[in-house]
């Protein structure tokens, strides 16, 4: 008999449990507010990652096509698998001096391990992360980039 | 492989199985050769080594503020105690003074990282054993965190906001009014957890007196972690050999004496309470200061042995670095807490049936990238 009436016992306890755990999902069902679901492609207009985030890296430019990188290597040295590159170049100036600058910045975004160690060592600060997320492309080729642009000096100034 | 399978269906009439590499609930690619009399699992075998990347040997050729994103991509949910680990090597090898300032916010960062992982373990769990839902709210509420990181370190996962030295980038102004409102969000959301799951009747018969490790077999395999605490093998490196700010914070060693499935999942649940703990006692008392200390732009060590250990979200994880004064380590080797647990899978799913194999490994937690390095 005693069997018996733990059986049953057992039986409901088991059940309060299952009910018990619906009481959860039932509290948030009937709560259409506390969803945090984002529906990604459609909300891409709105969404703004945060600013420290990184995507890639970019070199940023003044409006006269101007930028801080002058060609020191750092980055390259610092960078754990190669993924930078720095092709430099020799030029005159005005004062018939040579000089180094870089001819181009390569950077390969499909080796990159985003360990902020390049962006943090560079001396001049030429380098930024952007909060550009979506690196799918069809073309392996288009991973590598050329971080400077195209006809763009070094800012005056910057050593 | 065929003929050693030949040999065990010749031998003892038994089953051989492969479970993996691809399988849901190994949660990467581990795979089990499970040697099965009916259902009644009788050996099992893991194979490890697909996802090898010869991280140690790596570490070989680089510098020392190189190895930090490495470490990241090992055990990938306790990457920051991983990176913490390798700069408390470094520091300790140079004799650098860390401010208190750094202290506190890598004890502060380690702890978040220690419950985003214990809540996706709360979640795959209960996804391993039926209960989808689970898989949903867990996440939900580790979201928060990740987007804390994301926020100051601007990664969500592989975080490398630890350099020899300090952190790569002072708290972001938002961080600690973040941290508060995750924690009384989390306060009142843990019980629904236990309201979900720890009370399930379902969940209680699968994982209760299943993959029993005894306090003997914890300390002879060296169990470290939840599993370990779980089996009574008091273990915690937070409380017997304290490092970063945790001889300034009061908490629990968790530790129960069952050390079945159930209650390996239960010392994660109440261990999720006590970083909580250590959290709100840090947040409020941050020091001014510097985030990083000057350090030499080439980082060369004193030649000899370094040693240093961190509990991670899992066990107890070892750095040993070999230097010769170079720039670059002369032998890096980690001491891994998921390789180590590993072994003890064979061991404690005998005679158990092959759908409790899923709840004992999930149980032991296991990141794989870890296990191969």
């Amino acid at each position: 008999m005693k069997s018996i009436i733990d059986y049953i016992k057992e039986i409901i306890s088991a059940v309060w449990s299952l009910l018990k755990g619906m009481q959860v999902t039932g509290y948030y069902f009937i709560r259409p507010k506390t969803i945090v679901t984002q529906k990604y492609p459609e909300n891409r207009k709105t969404l703004v990652m945060m600013e420290r985030f990184k995507g890639e890296v970019v070199m940023p430019h003044n409006e006269k096509n101007e930028h801080k990188c002058t060609g020191c290597g750092i980055c390259e040295i610092n960078c754990p698998n190669g993924t930078i590159e720095i092709i430099s170049k020799t030029i005159t100036t005005e004062d018939g001096k040579k000089k180094r600058v870089i001819d181009k910045h390569i950077y390969r975004l499909g080796m990159c391990t985003f360990c902020a160690l390049c962006v943090k060592t560079c001396p001049s600060n030429a380098l930024a992360f952007s909060q550009e997320f979506e690196h799918a492309v069809f073309n392996k080729a288009l991973l590598t980039k050329v971080l400077n642009k195209p006809g763009s000096q070094l800012m005056k100034g910057v050593e | 492989m065929e003929e050693a399978v030949k040999e065990l269906i010749d031998e003892n009439q038994e089953y051989v199985i492969n479970m993996g590499p691809q399988h849901p609930s190994t949660h990467g690619v581990l795979r089990l050769v499970v040697s099965l009399k009916g259902e009644i699992v009788k050996n099992v075998e893991p194979h490890i080594g697909y996802i090898h990347r010869g991280i140690e040997k790596m570490c070989e050729s680089i510098t020392y503020p190189q190895i930090i994103h490495l470490t990241d991509r090992m055990d990938y949910l306790s990457a920051h105690i991983n990176n913490e680990a390798v700069c408390l090597a470094v520091e300790k090898a140079l004799e650098t003074d860390i401010p208190d300032r750094i202290k506190i916010i890598r004890t502060i960062m380690s702890e978040l990282t220690r419950i985003q992982s214990h809540q996706l373990f709360w979640a795959t769990y209960g996804m391993d054993l039926g209960g989808l839902t689970c898989f949903f709210y867990g996440l939900r509420d580790r979201e928060k965190i990740l987007d804390i990181f994301e926020e100051t370190c601007g990664s969500r996962m592989i975080v490398s906001y630890n350099c020899p030295g300090g952190l790569m980038y002072d708290i972001h102004p938002n961080f600690q009014n973040r941290v508060k409102e995750f924690i009384k969000y989390f306060r009142r959301t843990l019980p629904e957890y236990d309201q979900l799951l720890t009370g399930n009747v379902i969940f209680r018969e699968r994982t209760m007196n299943v993959g029993r490790l005894s306090l003997e077999d914890a300390i002879s395999y060296g169990v470290t972690g939840p599993s370990g605490r779980a089996s009574g093998f008091s273990c915690d490196v937070r409380k017997h050999e304290p490092y970063s700010a945790y001889d300034r914070v009061k908490f629990n060693e968790i530790t129960f004496n069952d050390g079945d499935s159930y209650h390996r999942y239960l010392v994660r649940m109440k261990e999720m309470w006590e970083s909580m703990d250590i959290i709100e006692q840090l947040i409020d008392n941050i020091p001014e200061g510097p985030y990083a200390v000057k350090m030499k732009p080439v980082i060369k060590l004193p030649e000899g042995e370094y040693y240093q250990r961190v509990e991670t979200a899992r066990g107890e994880l070892g750095v040993y670095i070999i230097s010769d004064g170079n720039k670059n380590p002369y032998r890096v080797k980690f001491r891994s807490p998921n390789f180590v647990n590993l072994s003890v899978l064979n061991l404690i799913s005998k005679d158990f049936k092959i759908a409790d194999l899923v709840t004992i490994g999930g149980s032991l937690d296991l990141v794989i990238p870890d296990i191969d390095r």
